[in-house]
């Protein structure tokens, strides 16, 4: 990998068609400065992304990408990461993609604990389709689909996470761009599955999750005596439920990733022109 | 068509009783939890390393209510294709075994049983049969644990079958050598203890004579055929969910792949299976899952996004009954309209369908050379009873010096530059003459490229213009290539007498054989006649045909008759 490698350079030509003043612009940029500054080059980054407002990603980014069907970026990603350790995996999601039709999926990458990085874009609504009810919307939240309020309780991401065995566990705000990059540094650089969820506010569909709404309410526990490596104190503030937390919530310091327990350590796409040669081998087990 | 086959049924025995004294039909049955299988394949491994023929099938089937299972072996010296519905000497281990075999026991059949066993006290054996009841138990505790009956049941039928004792010894040893020397010690003396007990006890003339030769054959299935072969192609990574029959596939890669730097993934679903099949490709590895009809079912999800991002997949099905969850341990070939026309949009695939387990191994080699050279998905499609019917083949059957590997328009390093664009972007979507695409691999400095499940255009990115929209469906539509592939395929067994179609999309143009034969008939294991109706649409002519959807696989002297009557009913009006 190069070392003058420049956050621009994971940069498409293409420019974004979110909406002006989208969370996902800001979100999308502090990935690319995290790319870049944890010494990644655009060739060797490889980007999943489903299917939403944040399923675009992947065309305004520089670097090897699929943009997959709905709800099965991370079963992707892990195919990736598996096949080629030396690639650099990053998948993006929103809250739809990641928590509602990929929330299988979620729960088992979690487990599973591959090194990549998991950035989910969450605006609490379905952005693309125009505006309904998102699983991390609220009980009370009214939209096109669900005119009485969702009547279900939001699903808690985090808690979902660290039920799930996860090892780093982290929220961020897409509008605190240093805060926001930090943290996916520390997400790409953890050895293991690094959960970022970003608060990245829909300016048009929805005015109760807002931006003013999280300025006002975010606690960075960063500002805090947190820490992070304190399991019992991160399940306080995941289950609390009531205050906005940002920063790093949760990192087991410890975690091996799934690959290094398993050896894996080749790049799959190295194989020879014909049979492995002792492939008679595996004709004789059979006698 | 004429009446016999070369390959697939093999109908050298059409008339009941016709008994070669070296063709042996055996079986052992009882409850699920027996150890049926497991002492099936000693006897099997037994046979085969005695340099005999040996075909197996597993029975499920039952006519009263489940839990009975059977493990049949048709051995002989001479190669065996089928399986018959004919029984020489079974091993019955419960009263249920015996009903549920009653009508392919014959004249002198065998049965050998436990009288002190409480459910076998009762027991009839007609007057035309012999009945031997030795006691399993009791020897086998003698040997060493009750555990090792079967075995000493083993040792009764090398007896009856005149077929040396010390030839059970190596396929025992095989069986448990895992389990410590003693342990297969024991196990040889049970065997010896039941072979001495027939001896001493009984007076029959049984009439078999089991010749050994000095051939050396291996014994697989389907399964593990394709599991082999997915190895032999380079195939590093496998990702799938346990199901009947398939699983065997997942269990023979588990650990073997590993010593070629391979591994294998058990998925949470089959929506997962594919996915990361699909992330291991687009790294650049060989990769493929395997499932049955409800897998397909949730992987076509994912189907249309393999074949529209032009990524090599090799899919497998081994098909079961369905619809739905169907019958999972009973055969049925149903899942082909699924294949040719699963997934919405328009997509072109390849459907490869081995019908004999030598050709489980080469096709799924070929499926991977397909997959890249052309950057298609291929179905790679097998069914129950290839699935666990054990075959035996000398071992150069599967010579690895034949193996060839062809990777396609893989882009080397130095390669990118000729496939950028004007502003230095790397173009995976070029609509090159063939319609085969640059593949770069993730690491390829220069390579950076996006694909999506988005129509998209040669950088692949999203587009909804319609000029690049008919380009993009042209350049799928792959006509070059899937001509050419004719080519080399229609050379596969067309001209003879049964003709075995293993492709099916594409498939050969069989026009001039089936206007040249007087009657053409499509054997299939399903209702509707799918490859029949397929194959009336291509030819605009009427076929005959033979299926069965019972969920248990043709035997060949059924087949024979169904096929003479096929041929009678077509004659009659002329």
């Amino acid at each position: 990998m190069s070392s003058d490698i420049r956050f621009t350079d994971f940069k498409s030509d293409k420019q974004p068609t979110w909406c002006p003043g989208c969370g996902d612009f800001g979100t999308m940029n502090g990935m690319m400065k995290a790319l870049a500054e944890t010494g990644n080059d655009p060739d060797c980054t490889f980007i999943v992304a489903g299917i939403g407002c944040s399923g675009k990603i992947g065309t305004y980014m520089h670097s090897y990408a699929l943009h997959g069907v709905h709800g099965r970026a991370l079963p992707v990603g892990i195919g990736v990461k598996l096949a080629n350790p030396d690639l650099e995996v990053m998948v993006a999601g929103g809250d739809g993609d990641g928590y509602s039709i990929g929330a299988g999926h979620f729960v088992h990458a979690v487990r599973r604990n591959v090194d990549m990085s998991y950035v989910v874009m969450d605006n609490r609504i379905y952005g693309l389709t125009k505006g309904q009810a998102s699983p991390t919307s609220r009980e009370d939240f009214e939209t096109s689909t669900s005119p009485e309020g969702t009547t279900m309780p939001p699903v808690n991401p985090l808690a979902l996470a660290l039920a799930s065995g996860a090892t780093f566990i982290a929220q961020t705000f897409s509008s605190d761009s240093q805060r926001h990059t930090e943290v996916v540094k520390e997400a790409i650089e953890h050895d293991g599955f690094g959960l970022v969820n970003v608060y990245s506010p829909c300016v048009t569909f929805n005015d109760v999750d807002t931006y003013d709404y999280f300025r006002d309410t975010i606690v960075d526990l960063g500002e805090t005596d947190h820490d992070p490596t304190d399991k019992a104190a991160a399940r306080e503030k995941i289950v609390d439920g009531e205050t906005e937390y940002t920063g790093i919530i949760y990192q087991d310091e410890n975690s091996t990733p799934w690959e290094q327990r398993e050896g894996l350590d080749g790049n799959m796409a190295d194989i020879p022109d014909g049979a492995p040669e002792d492939a008679m081998d595996l004709v004789r087990e059979f006698y | 068509m004429e009446k016999s086959m070369t390959e697939g049924f093999f109908l050298r025995h059409t008339e009941r009783g016709d008994n070669m004294p070296d063709d042996l039909n055996w079986a052992i049955g009882g409850e699920a939890g027996d150890g049926i299988d497991s002492t099936g394949k000693i006897f099997a491994q037994a046979l085969s390393r005695a340099g005999r023929h040996v075909y197996t099938s597993k029975d499920f089937a039952s006519r009263i209510r489940g839990g009975y299972t059977a493990y049949k072996v048709r051995t002989s010296v001479d190669r065996v294709e089928s399986v018959v519905d004919r029984l020489d000497v079974l091993i019955a281990l419960t009263q249920r075994t015996i009903d549920e075999n009653m009508d392919e026991l014959r004249d002198g059949s065998v049965i050998i049983y436990d009288g002190e066993r409480t459910t076998m006290q009762d027991v009839e054996v007609p007057d035309n049969m012999i009945g031997l009841d030795v006691p399993l138990k009791s020897l086998a505790e003698d040997a060493g644990g009750a555990i090792m009956r079967n075995v000493v049941a083993l040792g009764v039928a090398c007896e009856v079958a005149n077929f040396s004792i010390e030839n059970l010894d190596s396929a025992l040893e095989k069986r448990f050598k895992d389990k410590g020397q003693a342990i297969v010690e024991n196990n040889c003396e049970a065997a010896r203890l039941g072979q001495e007990y027939a001896a001493e006890h009984f007076d029959h003339e049984y009439g078999f004579d089991l010749d050994t030769t000095d051939e050396d054959y291996v014994l697989l299935n389907g399964d593990e055929a394709i599991g082999m072969g997915a190895i032999a192609a380079g195939c590093r990574f496998y990702s799938g969910y346990p199901i009947t029959p398939a699983t065997d596939v997942m269990e023979y890669l588990t650990g073997r792949i590993d010593e070629y730097g391979g591994k294998v993934i058990q998925a949470e679903d089959e929506l997962a299976a594919i996915n990361l099949a699909l992330g291991a490709a687009r790294a650049g590895a060989r990769a493929m899952t395997a499932t049955s009809g409800p897998g397909i079912d949730l992987m076509t999800e994912t189907f249309g996004l393999v074949a529209t991002s032009e990524t090599p997949l090799v899919i497998c099905d081994v098909m079961r009954a369905g619809p739905s969850t169907g019958m999972p341990t009973k055969q049925e070939q149903g899942d082909l309209e699924m294949l040719l026309y699963g997934g919405h949009g328009e997509v072109d695939r390849f459907v490869v369908a081995p019908t004999t387990v030598s050709e489980c191994f080469w096709k799924t080699v070929e499926a991977f050379n397909l997959a890249e050279k052309y950057q298609m998905p291929v179905f790679l499609v097998s069914d129950l009873s290839l699935a666990v019917t054990e075959q035996t083949f000398p071992p150069e059957t599967f010579d690895m010096d034949e193996v060839e590997i062809e990777r396609g328009k893989v882009v080397a390093e130095e390669e990118v530059e000729s496939w950028l664009d004007e502003q230095g972007r790397f173009q995976p979507h070029f609509p090159t003459a063939d319609g085969v695409s640059p593949r770069a691999f993730p690491g390829t400095e220069g390579g950076a490229h996006m694909t999506t499940g988005l129509e998209h255009d040669a950088l692949g990115r999203r587009t909804e213009d319609t000029e690049v929209r008919v380009e993009q469906v042209e350049k799928r539509k792959h006509e070059g290539p899937m001509r050419e592939a004719l080519e080399f395929l229609a050379e596969d067994g067309l001209d003879v007498r049964f003709i075995s179609v293993p492709y099916i999309s594409p498939r050969p143009d069989l026009s001039e054989e089936i206007a040249a034969a007087e009657t053409t008939i499509v054997v299939e294991c399903n209702a509707k006649g799918q490859f029949a109706d397929v194959l009336e649409h291509d030819v605009l002519e009427r076929v005959e045909r033979v299926n069965k959807y019972n969920g248990v696989r043709f035997e060949a002297d059924e087949l024979a008759s169904e096929i003479r009557d096929a041929v009678d009913t077509q004659e009659v009006p002329q």
